[in-house]
């Protein structure tokens, strides 16, 4: 177990300071400082507090998560840190301190995607990754399918929302609802008091001619607004469990109707899902139900582990390491736009194939299998938020 | 002794490393859009070419702004974690304080001038000083007014008129009345544009040796509040 690798990993994609430390598949720390409450009265987040907030928890939120840990920063193999996507301001600020502790630790950086992440923090909590794993991401920032064969090299995605995020509907319905930000946990409240059939509110892009692995959720926003306003209009009482029950269950059937069809399709036996919105909990019902069924195994991480932190990152950092994956250079940049197949950001002089797929010693790809996969990657650069 | 300077509150990004006497070594690019990818290199190059090592530093000196934010924020978080891996305290200058030591260095012999950076959206940084005569030839700049972030037009005029140096010096001058532009010092090319860290670390060492009073707390000077609109009500989608 000790020869496991020790890596200390560093997520500020977005509102969230996070700060975790692995020993390979073992959890020793998950220091998050968020900043969520500073954002709750402009009903979203607001990127310039959200890098201020970053600056100020940086260094105590990595100081508690050694203290945690009970491990001393000379001990660590590695640093990991989100290198995109996410706002471009708040990723800086942890890629900054990333390459710091790594530059006056003497210890290799390696900068990842933070959809990667949110997949491999699932080792955490059941063990080696299945390979391939199927992963429904689902968050505020993002709505993904992605069929993963080898999480520090190869990611692709099979399908991404082409409007809103999963979350990001949660939270504007929310708004609609009077229910406070962010929406998602006051909708699952509510959802519970409420009939799931009361209104049937449409599922978007579920025709027989629609792209089979998106999403759409802003037509689905749209119809409950206009539900409600137009019994407001009418002047009669809003019925707010019914209404959060009912969409709730839209979302979740087109989320799982989706992702069982995708596991069938590519044989994949796996099912994992994170994000902010697998803390759902029509969502994680429906999917055990519906994975069941389909003879699919349910991996969802438990919900800290599922909204944004540090511990995801550290996941996929000492997977990096234990495979040998080539680091990060210290002009690592931080790229809100990272796209999703760009699973680390390798240094290009130690990394002779540039871009993208890493080469490890103990995994190594062909060449030609890398260029078979470039051509399934139909989504090049999405998602970013 | 040995003092890393560093700072990125202006289009610079710029490393010093000072033994207690002198700089031993620097290097400053202008980059003003790859702040956070240049500054861990830079400090690297300039502690070998001091031929020391990370574990040799006894102290960080950084600029604490103002200066854009997202810049400011690579230097200070920068300066946060190293001093935190290696263990050393981390000391902040006003940025500004920088360029005006630098500017005395390079023969300013007024005895009263601003300095002034660009803060973006037509305004600027800036802040006043008095060159303190003190029998040595050399004069420490006294910061008498500032930081604060204007439209320079704005100014008093007596300020305005005032020699300036730095980026911002006869910046957004458009309709200004003041007489703001007439002190840019801009065309004498002896007088610094952006920050060094050479000049910032010999201010750093100064103040050390003078006792440390002089620094301020390694936190960002923002000076103005985050942008963020509080969304008006909820619109209705549908026509009434
Ligand atoms: N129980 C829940 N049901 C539905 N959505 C939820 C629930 N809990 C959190 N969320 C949603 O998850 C999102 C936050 O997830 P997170 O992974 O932190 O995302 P991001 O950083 O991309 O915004 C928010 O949109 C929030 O409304
Ligand atoms: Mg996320």
């Amino acid at each position: 177990m000790a020869d496991e690798p020790l890596v200390l990993g560093i997520e500020t994609s977005c509102d969230e300071t996070g700060v975790g430390i692995v020993r390979g598949h073992t959890l020793l720390a998950d220091a998050v400082a968020s900043s969520v409450d500073e954002h709750a009265r402009f009903g979203g987040v607001v990127p310039e507090v959200a890098s201020r907030a970053h600056l100020e928890a940086m260094v105590p939120t990595v100081r508690r998560a050694l203290d945690e840990a009970g491990v001393k920063a000379s001990d660590l193999d590695g640093i990991s840190v989100t290198a995109g996507p996410g706002l471009a301001g708040a990723l800086l600020v942890g890629v900054s301190a990333a390459k710091a502790y790594a530059y006056a630790l003497g210890k290799p950086l390696y900068g990842v995607n933070h959809l990667a992440s949110h997949i491999c923090v699932d080792q955490l909590e059941h063990g080696p990754l299945p390979e391939p794993t199927m992963a429904l991401l689902v968050s505020g920032g993002h709505s993904s399918l992605l069929l993963s064969p080898d999480i520090t090299s190869d990611v692709r995605p099979l399908g991404a929302t082409i409007d809103d995020a999963a979350g990001e509907a949660f939270d504007k319905v929310a708004r609609v609802l009077g229910l406070g930000f962010p929406g998602g946990p006051a909708i699952d409240r509510q959802a519970r008091e409420g009939d799931p059939e009361a209104i049937l509110f449409p599922r978007g892009l579920t025709g027989p001619r629609d792209p089979a692995f998106d999403f759409s959720f802003s037509g689905l926003k749209t119809a409950v607004a206009r539900w409600v306003e137009a019994r407001r209009r009418d002047g009669e009482p809003v019925p707010v469990a019914d209404v959060a029950a009912s969409f709730q269950e839209a979302v979740a059937d087109v989320l799982t109707r989706k992702a069982v069809k995708a596991c069938k399709e590519q044989g994949a036996g796996h099912l994992m899902i994170g994000g902010g919105v697998a803390a759902n909990s029509r969502l994680r019902a429906m999917a055990e139900r519906r994975c069941e069924d389909a003879g699919i195994v349910l991996r969802v991480p438990r919900p800290k582990l599922c909204t944004d932190n540090g511990a995801m990152v550290a996941a996929l950092g000492a997977e990096m390491v234990a495979r040998g994956r080539t680091p990060s250079a210290l002009d690592l940049p931080a790229d809100s736009s990272l796209p999703v197949t760009e699973v680390s950001v390798p240094d290009a002089s130690l990394d002779g194939h540039g871009h993208g797929h890493t080469h490890g010693h103990t995994h190594g790809h062909t060449h030609d299998h890398v260029h078979e996969l470039s051509r399934q990657n139909l989504y090049g650069q999405q998602d970013g938020k | 002794m040995l003092l890393l300077a560093f700072d990125t509150a202006t289009p610079a990004v710029t490393a010093a490393v000072h033994d207690g006497a002198r700089v031993l070594a620097e290097r400053t690019t202008v980059d003003a859009r790859r702040h956070g990818e240049l500054l861990i290199p830079s400090v690297d190059a300039v502690l070998d070419e001091a031929g020391a090592g990370r574990a040799d530093l006894t102290g960080i000196v950084v600029g604490t702004g103002p200066g854009p934010y997202t810049g400011l924020r690579v230097g200070l978080v920068t300066a946060a974690a190293l001093g935190d891996a290696l263990g050393i305290p981390v000391h902040g200058l006003c940025s500004l304080d920088g360029l005006a030591h630098a500017a005395l260095r390079a023969g300013l012999a007024a005895e009263e001038f601003l300095v002034a950076t660009d803060a973006r959206r037509k305004e600027v940084y800036w802040a006043r000083y008095t060159a303190r005569p003190d029998g040595t030839g050399l004069a420490p700049a006294l910061r008498t007014e500032g930081p604060s972030v204007d439209r320079p037009g704005q100014l008093p005029e007596e300020l305005a008129v005032l020699p300036c140096v730095g980026a911002g010096a006869g910046l957004y001058r458009d309709g200004a009345l003041n007489g703001w532009g007439t002190g840019a010092l801009g065309g004498d090319d002896r007088m610094p544009v952006h920050q060094s860290a050479a000049a910032l670390a010999e201010l750093g060492a100064e103040v050390l040796a003078a006792g440390g009073a002089g620094f301020v707390e390694a936190r960002p000077m923002y000076l103005r509040r985050p942008d963020a609109q509080v969304p008006a009500g909820y619109k209705a989608v549908l026509p009434s």
